[in-house]
């Protein structure tokens, strides 16, 4: 157990390094001029110059690395095209808003995939299962980003039911000073009592985050149904049965906690695409997020604010699949 | 007087690529309530399907049972039942020991909670007092350190603990028949006559019946006033124990006591020493 | 002789029973017959659209913006193209860049694979670590860093998806490398000397492409939506191609007075990856025992 978690945590540091060699070789050897990428396409001669050597691509190779290996660890990112801030505040002030979504779309794929998954697999081949695998499917097929504007033009242009966008309405924002503890809105709003704000973020967030989970609902809804028929035909079922234990307790007891193994890799997965599909979908409903961020900084050619975010994104993934690899592998309940 | 739990014309089988292969064939056999009945067979003869047959446990998309058939508990043709009414039978008034603890105890959860579900499933009792009553039955099936193995997993186990363990979960459900799939398979030889008494003290206590299955003429012809051989889905002799012993009518029978070596190798429980 | 020609009627016999099941399924059945529609689609399309003009050569800012009609099915857009000529013509774009994009990935991903597979040990380590490394990106993100990198533009796109899916292809085929390479033939090769490059391409890779081109088919579905997501964030085509992402891209100014620009193109995309998801969810399973009925 000890040996396999110190392996993978070798294995998380030299893929880590991996990523930044990737994009080091992104960012200064690929490019053809790398200090004209660094400072934008509308540059001066002079600007370039000096971008080079600041960059230091007048020094050797390695050294080059080992400047930006270092820049990279301090956390150092340069500074955006756009708005000349250091690029790690800026990441620093948007991730929150791109977190508490990913967090809530994420929970919220648990709850109604599994259902829907272990419902699937009790009534294979009926008409359920056969709607929910068309779902499972269709949920992971559709565009996401067409899915927002879709929504948006249902329950917003027809319906009028929700907002357009962004976190909250501008005229909470003008009254209210916006609570401020972990920078999760919604968290922090509970956690500070102000219920009208936190009313309002509820009915900000929900169409964002119901465009965001379908594509999680189907994957997780999938592997349990797959997981659930595999472990239902597994003999200490039918020895539950044959107890007396009631169907409901074999069901959503016995047999859903065998599946929770293959359920958990498949949500540490699904984070990695609901972290990309937010990036797509931010743009659509102004959230204020790292998304929206990385938008305008493609439509303007911002390289160094598209780099920082990649590296700090592939980063977050890959911690992120470590701990989770680690506490899967920890768990004895949870069968791998 | 009706039998209490009687089988007529059960015909199983598996459906395959080939097409039906049939599995059991039972024309007729009849237990009488507080007997002790023992089904001798090889591995593969359809002791399991059998057992499983009972319970209604057999799954629907790979086998067939023809609707002729019938398994009569206390009167009641169980085929007939539904899912439904088949649950009120399972436990409660049906047991059984399975054959393979390692597959039958469930992996992520503690050996003491799946005892401890089903002592609940069947009692209206607190979840300490089904703590006590696990512990009894723990004991009672001679495993020691009850309340360590309790909080055990089943892979953290022995084949031996783990057979025992489902001993005891089979016998919580404290139903009026017993049906006990090679129980003492795993066990060594102490352990197993200690576990094997028990069933039979439990029997006379409760007046439980139990269907023995084996594949070991001997064991069963020890512990049961009846036997039947089961030989290629087909029961090919039926009746005491004395008389098949004395009198095999079938060939299979006959092979199986030149193998267990002879009568002198079998002692009766009623008997007792009429071997050189 | 004899040999590969019972060989090849075995392979026939074996193509007919995998699409005798994939029909049996009425879900897979509707998905095949909408592939292949797409697929003429994309070939014939510039035929048979109403307005080809529109799809890239024509503007007719006169008539922007209008609703559904007779005349024109999907509306026109901002610069009153024929969004349903356009729409249709998309379909040969999707088809013509996923195909292309995941045969790249294919031609780096399965020389790498097989290499790792066939010679094992320090190369093996190697080629997989560097899998690892690819692997370890949010999918999508890599590609955007690389296309935004490399510019913004379809091939470059391409280029870009093909980069970041290798890997996947790479370790399916080492996986099955490695076992085809325990075999009678391939040890008999070795042992009368074929140099092993001739081994791989000879003996291994044909033996085991095909989990890999199976695979390959049911991503095309992933790819085409992935390349439309790069064209919506304006990583991948570029005006004035009519490509469905960029299309959805372009339609957000326009959308909530217009709602067939961003409707109708979204859909396109929707229903082929859908069908091309169908599609390999029938495919897998055909070739895994496990599920496939009696």
């Amino acid at each position: 157990m000890k040996s396999f978690i110190f392996k993978r945590l070798l294995l998380g540091i030299a893929v880590l390094f991996g990523v930044v060699v990737i994009t080091f070789f992104l960012t200064r050897i690929i490019p053809s001029n790398p200090a004209a990428k660094w400072v934008g396409p509308r540059a001066t001669p002079e600007q370039i110059k000096q971008a080079t050597i600041e960059l230091g691509l007048d020094q050797p190779k390695h050294i080059q690395f080992l400047r930006y290996l270092k820049d990279v660890l301090r956390g150092d990112f340069g500074r955006s095209l756009r708005s000349h801030q250091p690029i790690t505040e800026e990441i620093k002030k948007y991730a929150p808003a791109t977190l508490e979504l990913v967090l809530l779309a994420t929970v919220f794929a648990v709850f109604a995939g599994i259902p829907l998954g272990v419902i699937s697999a009790k009534r294979k081949d009926s008409w359920i299962d056969h709607l929910s695998r068309f779902f499972s499917v269709g949920a992971v097929s559709l565009p996401t980003f067409w899915v927002g504007l879709f929504l948006q033009l249902i329950f917003y242009r027809s319906l009028g039911w929700l907002p357009l966008g962004d976190q909250l309405g501008t005229e909470i924002k003008l009254l209210y000073e916006i609570p401020h503890v972990t920078g999760l809105l919604m968290l922090d709003s509970l956690l500070t009592g102000r219920w009208i704000i936190f009313k309002d973020a509820l009915v900000h967030i929900i169409l964002p985050c119901i465009t965001i989970s379908l594509y999680p609902i189907g994957l997780v809804a999938r592997m349990t149904r797959s997981a659930l028929l595999e472990i239902l035909g597994e003999d200490y079922i039918t020895a539950a049965r044959s107890y007396g234990l009631k169907e409901r307790v074999v069901l959503w007891s016995y047999a859903l906690r065998n599946s929770l193994g293959p359920t958990s890799t498949v949500v540490t997965l699904s984070i990695g695409y609901t972290l990309v599909n937010t990036f797509l979908v931010e743009a659509i409903f102004s959230w204020p997020g790292i998304g929206t961020y990385i938008s305008t900084a493609v439509t303007g050619l911002d390289y160094p604010a598209i780099m920082g975010v990649t590296v700090f994104s592939a980063v977050a993934y890959v911690i992120l699949n470590l701990i989770s690899d680690i506490i899967i592998a920890m768990d004895p309940r949870v069968r791998v | 007087m009706s039998n209490f739990f009687e089988i007529n014309n059960l015909q199983v089988g598996f459906k395959t690529f080939e097409g039906e292969k049939p599995v059991l064939d039972i024309e007729h056999l009849a237990i009488q309530r507080g007997e002790t009945y023992g089904i001798v067979g090889e591995s593969g003869s359809g002791k399991t399907v059998l057992a499983l047959a009972i319970q209604k446990l057999l799954p629907d998309k790979t086998t067939i049972v023809s609707p002729k058939s019938e398994i009569r508990f206390d009167g009641v043709n169980l085929l007939n039942l539904t899912e439904k009414e088949i649950r009120n039978y399972r436990g409660t008034r049906i047991a059984m020991i399975f054959q393979d603890p390692m597959s039958t105890l469930n992996p992520v959860f503690t050996v003491g909670h799946q005892i401890i579900r089903v002592i609940r499933t069947h009692n209206k009792i607190s979840k300490k007092e089904a703590e006590r009553e696990a512990l009894r039955l723990v004991e009672l099936v001679r495993l020691p350190d009850a309340a360590n193995i309790l909080s055990k997993y089943p892979h953290e186990l022995s084949g031996g603990q783990r057979q025992r363990i489902i001993i005891a979960i089979a016998l919580s459900c404290k139903a009026e028949f017993l049906i006990a799939d090679e129980p003492t398979r795993n066990l060594d030889v102490t352990i197993q006559a200690g576990v094997l008494k028990l069933i039979a003290e439990l029997q006379r206590d409760l007046d439980i019946t139990v269907l023995y299955l084996a594949n070991n003429l001997g064991l069963v012809a020890t512990l049961c006033d009846r036997i039947g051989i089961l030989y290629e889905g087909k029961i090919v002799e039926n009746g005491l124990v004395r008389d098949v012993l004395d009198h095999p009518k079938h060939e299979y029978t006959q092979k199986l006591l030149r193998l267990s070596g002879s009568k002198s190798g079998i002692k009766h429980n009623s008997g007792g020493g009429d071997n050189a | 002789m004899e040999q590969k020609n019972n060989a090849l009627t075995a392979r026939f016999k074996q193509l007919r029973l995998s699409f005798y099941l994939l029909n049996r399924n009425l879900l897979t059945r509707i998905a095949l017959i909408v592939v292949m529609l797409l697929i003429v689609l994309a070939v014939v399309s510039p035929l048979v659209v109403p307005y080809p003009k529109h799809i890239e050569e024509e503007t007719n800012p006169a008539e922007k913006l209008l609703p559904p009609s007779s005349r024109y099915f999907f509306g026109t857009d901002e610069l009153g193209r024929d969004i349903f000529s356009r729409v249709l013509y998309g379909t040969r774009i999707s088809l013509q860049t996923a195909l292309i994009a995941v045969g790249l990935a294919l031609l780096i991903g399965v020389p790498l694979g097989a290499i790792a597979g066939t010679i094992g040990g320090f190369v093996d380590e190697f080629i997989m670590r560097i899998t690892d490394i690819f692997l370890s990106f949010p999918p999508l993100l890599l590609a955007i860093a690389i296309s935004a990198i490399l510019g913004p533009n379809l091939s470059n796109a391409m280029l870009s998806i093909a980069i970041s899916w290798w890997p996947w292809y790479a370790r399916l085929i080492r996986g099955q490398a490695i076992s085809i390479k325990q075999r009678q033939f391939v040890r008999a090769a070795n042992a009368i000397g074929t140099p092993m490059h001739q081994i791989i391409s000879q003996h291994i890779v044909p033996n085991c492409i095909a989990p890999v081109i199976v695979q390959a088919s049911m991503d095309i579905g992933g790819v085409i939506l992935t390349i439309a997501s790069l064209s919506f964030l304006g990583l991948g085509a570029q005006a004035p191609i009519p490509e469905w992402g960029l299309m959805v891209s372009t339609s957000r100014n326009y959308f909530l007075n217009a709602w067939w620009y961003s409707i109708f193109p979204g859909l396109a995309i929707f229903v082929t990856v859908l069908a091309f998801n169908l599609l390999g969810d029938g495919l897998r399973e055909i070739l895994d025992p496990k599920t496939r009925k009696l």
